[in-house]
């Protein structure tokens, strides 16, 4: 019998024990039960796999091949969801490794000839770590993806443009301003400034690290857009050393008005808009 | 050949763009606005542009000119309703339309209109 049927032959017929001996091995590696994912699940997932093995394996053992896709589909799936749920990428990896222990017994159960032992588990050895590193990239891929989408979701999160008064809208920026953050950054205070009718629009920059040129250069723009629309900016929250970098960059912050703080600046807004704060009773 | 009306309003004459703007409708836009404010003798010209999607450098250009053209004919001009998207391309182009009064809407356009013509006193208000 060849080898690649031989090996499908032997998942085939031991299924049901491979996959309790599979589980157990998994359970004994990860140092007892797993409450990430119910022992259900587990063995639903092998017993899975197993069938999509036995139906690719008597193939050969391209897994990139049209009869592997499932297979491969298969551990997409599983490694999407390790990665979702938390697993690390050996305990991922590990899933489809400890496969190989029972898989080899069963080899060596199979058939008494030493040759096609031996020639069996290299066989079973490529298949199943071929699948591991697909596995394993899959969840790299995985994690990648979410990694991406938290630093979407940060970047909105990062902007939220506040209103202070009746015309006056506030946008505290805080950590480091790049490109791609001060285009998300003028465009949604541009779009509040429209929807809220603001005339007066502050940015405060006490949560910025550092200011370099290229900030600077944001900056400026923001706020020589927000004029071309009608209104006016305020900057506020400049730090004495970021005071020191402006001027020792030579960054000319010419016609643009800067208050030290954000009250400073509401201040500033409340005198622009013709109001007044007082004390309604003398404490 | 479309044209973009200007329309007045006592001292002041109104130019509504409601359609995008291409390089020969500015021109004759040029035109037309010079020899409506020589003609009519208005003091203040409201630009209003908040149908304006799409900006190039060319129209940029036109419009911080005809701010300066109407500048020299003593009518002072204030561009309104221009769109987040319009601002953020022509702060990209580099033009940051140096001297060219803006406002958010017409509304209040046209009270600082009033209030930039006043202070200059040149406006002749009816009284009565």
């Amino acid at each position: 019998m060849p080898t690649p049927a031989f090996v499908a032959d032997t998942i085939q017929k031991n299924s049901a024990g491979l996959v309790s001996d599979w589980l157990a091995e998994l359970k004994a590696l990860a140092g007892g039960a797993d409450h990430r994912i119910s022992e259900g699940e587990l063995k639903e997932q092998g017993t899975e796999f197993i069938d999509l093995l036995a139906a690719a394996a008597p193939t050969g053992t391209d897994i990139t091949a049209e009869p592997w896709r499932p297979v491969r589909e298969f551990l997409e799936r599983t490694s999407r969801s390790r990665a979702l749920q938390g697993f690390s990428s050996s305990e991922t990896a590990t899933f489809v490794f400890s496969l190989k222990r029972p898989l080899f017994e069963r080899i060596r159960q199979g058939t008494k000839d030493p040759a096609s032992v031996a020639e069996s588990t290299w066989a079973v050895t490529e298949m199943l770590d071929k699948l591991g590193l697909h596995t394993v990239a899959f969840f790299q891929k995985s994690r990648e993806e979410v990694i991406a989408r938290q630093q979407e979701d940060l970047l909105e999160l990062s902007t939220p443009v506040v209103k202070l008064w009746d015309g006056v809208v506030a946008l505290p920026m805080i950590g480091t301003l790049d490109s791609a953050r001060t285009q998300v950054v003028m465009e949604s205070l541009l779009q509040r400034i429209v929807e809220t009718g603001s005339e007066i629009a502050i940015i405060d920059i006490t949560g910025v690290p550092t200011v370099d040129t290229l900030v600077a250069q944001h900056l400026l723009k923001t706020v020589t857009a927000i004029r071309l629309m009608g209104a006016d900016c305020i900057i506020s929250g400049i730090r004495p050393q970021i005071a020191q970098t402006i001027v020792h960059l030579g960054i000319d912050l010419e016609g643009i008005t800067t208050k030290a703080t954000l009250a400073d600046a509401l201040a500033l807004a409340f005198k622009r808009s013709g109001l007044t704060v007082t004390r309604a009773k003398t404490a | 050949m479309d044209r973009i009306p200007i329309l007045r309003m006592g001292d002041y004459l109104l130019v509504t763009i409601q359609v995008d703007m291409h390089d020969q409708l500015a021109m004759t836009l040029q035109d037309d606005l010079t020899t409506a404010v020589q003609r009519t003798g208005a003091k203040g010209v409201l630009i209003d542009i908040s149908a304006l999607e799409m900006v190039d450098s060319f129209i940029g250009r036109m419009i911080a000119n005809l701010s300066r053209m109407a500048r020299i004919l003593d009518a002072r001009t204030m561009v309104v309703g221009m769109r987040p998207a319009v601002a953020i391309t022509l702060v990209e182009l580099g033009l940051s339309l140096a001297g060219v009064d803006t406002a958010l809407d017409v509304e209040r356009g046209m009270r600082r209109l009033r209030e930039a013509v006043e202070e200059a006193g040149g406006s002749i208000v009816d009284e009565g």
